[in-house]
């Protein structure tokens, strides 16, 4: 086997793995807490991406744009939740599946009508824009590795916050059972809009990330959406932990099975077979991987005591 | 359940179908001919969610897949030169209730959110299947060649013809609603709507509602397969668009703004929805961005959807 090309596509799959932590965390915590089931989740990654584009070409400074994105993705995200997601937390999760549905579809066309649907692309300034050299053959994007070491950073930051902290321990609290945290004092509304800021920033930040790289496209949060859902639904809805390692070994499990899934088959079909079935098993890998682990455990790996 | 004014108005709607093909081309829009034969297909298919939506309580953000399996095997079979409906219908059918019983089986297992979100990630992995299959044009879609071909012997019958086609998606339409009205009313219906209800109940009366529930999900999957071969034949045309998520919401849409659990309620869904951003899509390209707050403002404030406006005051 090609070691250079298994160091990448280690890095591929990390990569991919830390992006949907990033989403699934916001979603699976604003999940465990109001029982709300936020498909525009998806559409705050694109706005994001969207802000970082805009303002990076604004400022001209990539860094400066993120730095100016994140509060406004924030202020965007509270904005949407005081006057839309607010009225749908005690509806039943049809009604939040349609709303948050007809909010997918505002917000693909609100960004067409304003940048086109072309997207925007953005360049990486030059200090992000190299190569780290590992020995002879290895050669590693500086950004990739930004991307990886960020997202690590992140969710051991959050995995601290939630373990440990005042905070985390009322957010535990509150996807075990929310009426009884309300019921010892605390507001839970304070508490969720806290939530669904950390939730949407993260949300925010993965499209940053990903913005230099793919550009800013109208529609890429719903493909990304779906593949969060396997995560948390396999991590268990509410847990963080859960989310984590699911969302590694989705990342893991997606590029590998890309890049050798038709070598393996190889060994076991012919050459004509392989090629066929191996991209079709391939790209369904993961939702595979989704059904085998259900049947065992139908609540996920990690579920969080007391989410409906 | 649905009233008489529901009725009466559910009945008018099935004359304007049935007159649309000598009505359009007189007020000068032909094309309406086609809108209102999409209008049917996706009728049928929101006609199959509604089974197991509106009278089981499953939410399934997937069905869209069904139509899509039906849709391609029709497709695929039709490339090959087998064009036979006696093959292709039953298979393409068959197929769906396969698929249908394969994923609920796992699906039913969970309950609420997950539920929906397996539904949508089932979908989600056929329409990736889709797009892999490279010899049957991956993204691009497959064209079917040609129609069903239900010739018997030197008896020639088939579907070419533009009003054939579409009167037949009219009679299995309406055979579906009346196959579903009796359903509905029997037995069968009335373990899926206790279950709906009250689902430990019925357990406690010695029901096995699982094995009920997969039955109502496989059969609900089926009819969508249903919808998908009319799709094939109609459209002469199949893609992984037909199987894309966002299908599935549109058909979930229709459901729930024709009013969930009532039986003209996907074709009065069918209709607003499609007609709605046939409209809208006349004022502007960018209709969604009008079309998505008013679905807002019907999921807040229209719940029975429009046919909750004939249900009067005894609703159930």
């Amino acid at each position: 086997m090609d070691i250079v090309l298994f160091i990448e596509q280690v890095l591929n799959g990390l990569q991919l793995g830390v992006l949907l932590f990033l989403l699934a965390a916001g979603l699976t915590l604003v999940f465990g807490i109001m029982n709300f089931i936020n498909l525009a989740h998806g559409s705050i990654y694109m706005i994001g991406a969207f802000f970082a584009a805009y303002l990076t070409r604004l400022t001209e400074s990539f860094a400066l744009g993120i730095l100016l994105a994140l509060p406004a993705v924030v202020f965007f995200a509270l904005v949407l939740e005081r006057l839309v997601l607010r009225k749908f937390y005690e509806r039943d999760h049809l009604d939040q599946v349609l709303a948050t549905f007809g909010l997918i579809l505002f917000f693909n066309e609100g960004i067409r009508l304003i940048w086109g649907s072309g997207g925007i692309a953005i360049e990486l300034p030059t200090y992000l824009d190299g190569f780290i050299v590992l020995g002879s053959d290895l050669v590693i994007s500086t950004y990739r590795l930004v991307i990886v070491c960020v997202g690590l950073v992140v969710a051991i930051s959050l995995y601290g916050l939630v373990t440990y902290t005042r905070l985390g321990m009322l957010i535990r609290a509150g996807a075990s059972n929310r009426r009884m945290v309300g019921l010892l004092g605390v507001n839970v509304d304070v508490l969720f809009a806290v939530v669904f800021s950390i939730g949407a920033m993260l949300a925010g930040l993965a499209g940053m990330l990903i913005a230099p790289i793919g550009q800013a496209q109208v529609g890429m949060g719903e493909q990304v959406l779906i593949l969060c859902f396997v995560v948390i639904v396999i991590g268990g809805i509410g847990s963080i932990r859960g989310a984590f390692i699911a969302a590694i070994l989705i990342g893991f499990i997606d590029t590998m099975g890309r890049a050798y899934f038709d070598v393996l088959l190889l060994k076991i079909l012919t050459v004509n077979a392989a090629e066929t079935a191996g991209p079709a098993l391939s790209s369904m890998g993961v939702y595979l991987l989704m059904a085998g682990i259900l049947v065992f455990r139908p609540r996920g790996l990690f579920p969080a005591q007391g989410v409906k | 359940m649905d009233t008489a004014v529901g009725k009466v108005v559910s009945i008018s709607l099935l004359v304007i179908f049935a007159v649309m093909p000598v009505l359009a081309p007189l007020v000068g829009e032909p094309y309406y001919v086609d809108v209102f034969a999409r209008i049917m297909l996706w009728a049928m298919a929101a006609l199959g969610l509604n089974l197991i939506l509106g009278f089981g309580g499953m939410v399934s953000f997937g069905h869209a897949a069904y139509v899509g399996v039906g849709a391609y095997t029709v497709g695929i079979l039709s490339h090959h030169g087998v064009s036979s409906g006696f093959l292709q219908w039953p298979l393409a059918i068959g197929l769906s209730g396969i698929f249908a019983a394969i994923f609920g089986a796992i699906s039913l297992r969970t309950r609420g959110i997950y539920f929906i979100m397996i539904t949508l990630a089932f979908s989600q992995m056929l329409y990736f299947l889709a797009v892999s299959l490279e010899q049957y044009g991956s993204n691009d879609g497959l064209l079917v060649p040609e129609r069903s071909d239900f010739s018997i012997g030197t008896l020639h019958a088939g579907i070419d013809d533009d009003h054939a086609i579409y009167y037949v998606i009219l009679c299995i339409l309406v055979l579906c609603l009346y196959a579903k009205s009796r359903l509905i009313a029997g037995r069968f219906g009335m373990i899926l709507k206790g279950i709906k209800s009250n689902e430990t109940r019925l357990q406690a009366l010695g029901v096995s509602t699982y094995r009920y529930r997969l039955a109502a999900f496989t059969l609900s999957g089926m009819i969508c397969g249903l919808s998908g071969v009319l799709f094939a034949n109609f459209e002469g045309f199949v893609s992984p668009d037909l199987m894309h998520w966002t299908r599935s919401g549109e058909v979930l849409i229709m459901v729930i703004l024709g009013g969930a659990g009532m039986l003209f309620g996907p074709l009065f869904g069918a209709t607003v929805f499609l007609l709605l951003s046939e409209v809208l899509a006349r004022f502007t390209d960018y209709w969604n961005i009008i079309f998505g707050p008013i679905l807002i403002l019907v999921v807040l404030y229209a719940k029975g959807g429009i046919g909750g406006l004939f249900r009067g005051r005894n609703r159930g």
